[in-house]
């Protein structure tokens, strides 16, 4: 089945199941590991700069280049989401509603509040076809380019519903 | 020498947005050969990507990896003394001219260097050989299929048994990971360091093209089939295809020691050659 959705997302994900494709359209934040150590530091301190209620995290350090006073993503596909798992459970503590990424993770933590989405690893040049525009950038200069926290306008990103909220998973 | 530094930046260009034709033509396979929908989906978006990638010139993969140079150097090449600081030189302009992702970082402060270079990166192996011809070798490689790479010391009595069961439980642990199909470079001999550095070299060799030595080749070919029959498919996610090629090289071994590398590369096989001779022409090809 194909589903359009709209991040945020909200409860509308728990009827989700594995092997539907998704077009996801809205904000998303990418984050790789050290991402994820900031972002759970700040929460706890109340002082993180963005909400993640029904937020879709992406695992994914993409190619940007500079253009004009903002940013071009050149190619952006996902990360080894496996790296992520120790994080997971306190992540989707904070809301979050759907996690893209590779590769897949403990499926668990995803039992009863969100998603694992997948889109096909090394296929960045492809995924940068959905990102419309770079809305914000996190701890750029603290972090680095594939470490930061990229804010993306996406449009119609196409991917598979590879976890659902019930536990099926699509990994052997 | 005039030109070289724009010379291997071009082969750097080449190496992330044009995937090797020889792949290409394994990944059509593999789309052909696959029925689940779920499996159709990834080697579809596969082959969108590599279009993509060589159309508009941009790296296929976000992940432009480490960049690691093999360089057969002619000991009569006018040119030794500076491809070292060329290499250096182009890795920087690439990163930031292609672009490259800067995936260069200090392993105390964890600061990313930003274009690709720092202590003993990018990785040069050498190999001085007669002539006066230089060919180097560039091999951008990701770190999700890297880091499933490993190294086993297994005993003589092992065998190539113990090769086979090393590297199929390695590739089931590691799942979709390492962004199936894969291909699998994989060196015997030599010693655990030597072993590895054999895993990656194999990896320089075209999809299909087999080991000369005839039973190296069947190796080959038989951990090609019991890989692809365990059946984790595209991204893990189920099918025929896991792997679309393992190539093996070998070393002698000490009498003692039965070393085996294994290093994982995921289905953006990226690679590019240039050769520089004496007389200054330079040819880049894939």
């Amino acid at each position: 089945m194909a589903v359009r959705l709209k991040a945020a997302l909200g409860e509308e994900v728990l009827d989700l199941k594995a092997g539907d494709v998704v077009y996801l359209s809205g904000r998303i934040y990418t984050a790789r590991d050290a991402a994820h150590r900031k972002i759970l530091e700040l929460s706890k301190k109340g002082k993180l700069p963005f909400e993640l209620d029904g937020a879709v995290i992406y695992h994914c350090g993409p190619v940007v280049r500079r253009k004009g006073d903002g940013w071009e993503v050149v190619s952006a596909g996902p990360t080894t989401s496996a790296r992520m798992n120790r994080y997971l459970d306190e992540i989707l503590s904070l809301g979050v509603r759907g996690i893209i990424g590779k590769g897949g993770m403990e499926v668990g933590p995803f039992v009863g509040r969100a998603v694992y989405f997948a889109f096909t690893g090394g296929a960045g040049s492809l995924a940068a076809k959905s990102v419309k525009r770079v809305v914000d950038v996190h701890w750029l200069d603290e972090l680095g380019i594939p470490e930061a926290v990229w804010v993306l306008e996406v449009e119609n990103f196409p991917l598979l519903v590879a976890i659902d909220s019930k536990g099926n998973s699509l990994y052997r | 020498m005039e030109g070289l530094v724009d010379t291997i930046v071009d082969a750097i260009r080449l190496a992330v947005t044009t995937i090797p034709e020889d792949t290409v033509k394994a990944l059509r396979r593999a789309y052909e050969r696959e029925e689940s929908e779920v499996a159709r989906f990834n080697l579809c978006n596969v082959l969108r990507a590599i279009e993509i990638g060589r159309n508009r010139s941009i790296p296929v993969c976000q992940d432009t990896g480490t960049l690691t140079f093999f360089v057969k150097a002619g000991a009569e090449s006018p040119y030794l003394g500076e491809i070292e600081a060329s290499i250096i030189e182009a890795t920087r302009r690439a990163t930031l001219e292609i672009p490259l992702r800067p995936n260069a970082v200090d392993v105390l402060t964890n600061k990313n260097s930003g274009d690709n270079t720092g202590k003993d990166v990018p990785v040069i192996h050498w190999e001085l050989v007669g002539g006066s011809e230089i060919q180097i070798a560039v091999l951008p490689k990701g770190g999700g299929s890297e880091n499933c790479s490993a190294l086993a010391m297994l005993t003589p009595a092992e065998g190539w048994e113990g090769v086979k069961r090393f590297v199929l439980e390695r590739v089931k642990e590691c799942g979709g990971k390492p962004c199936p199909p894969v291909i699998l470079g994989i060196g015997v001999g030599g010693g655990a360091d030597y072993s590895l550095t054999l895993a990656k070299k194999a990896l320089l060799r075209k999809v299909g093209e087999r080991n000369p030595n005839e039973r190296i080749a069947e190796l080959e070919e038989e951990l090609l089939e019991e890989v692809n029959s365990l059946g984790l498919g595209p991204m893990g996610m189920g099918g025929n295809t896991t792997a679309i090629d393992v190539k093996i090289e070998v070393a002698y071994r000490h009498p003692a020691s039965f070393p085996v590398g294994l290093v994982v590369q995921c289905w953006a096989n990226r690679r590019a050659f240039l050769r520089i001779k004496a007389d200054g022409r330079v040819e880049v090809w894939q």
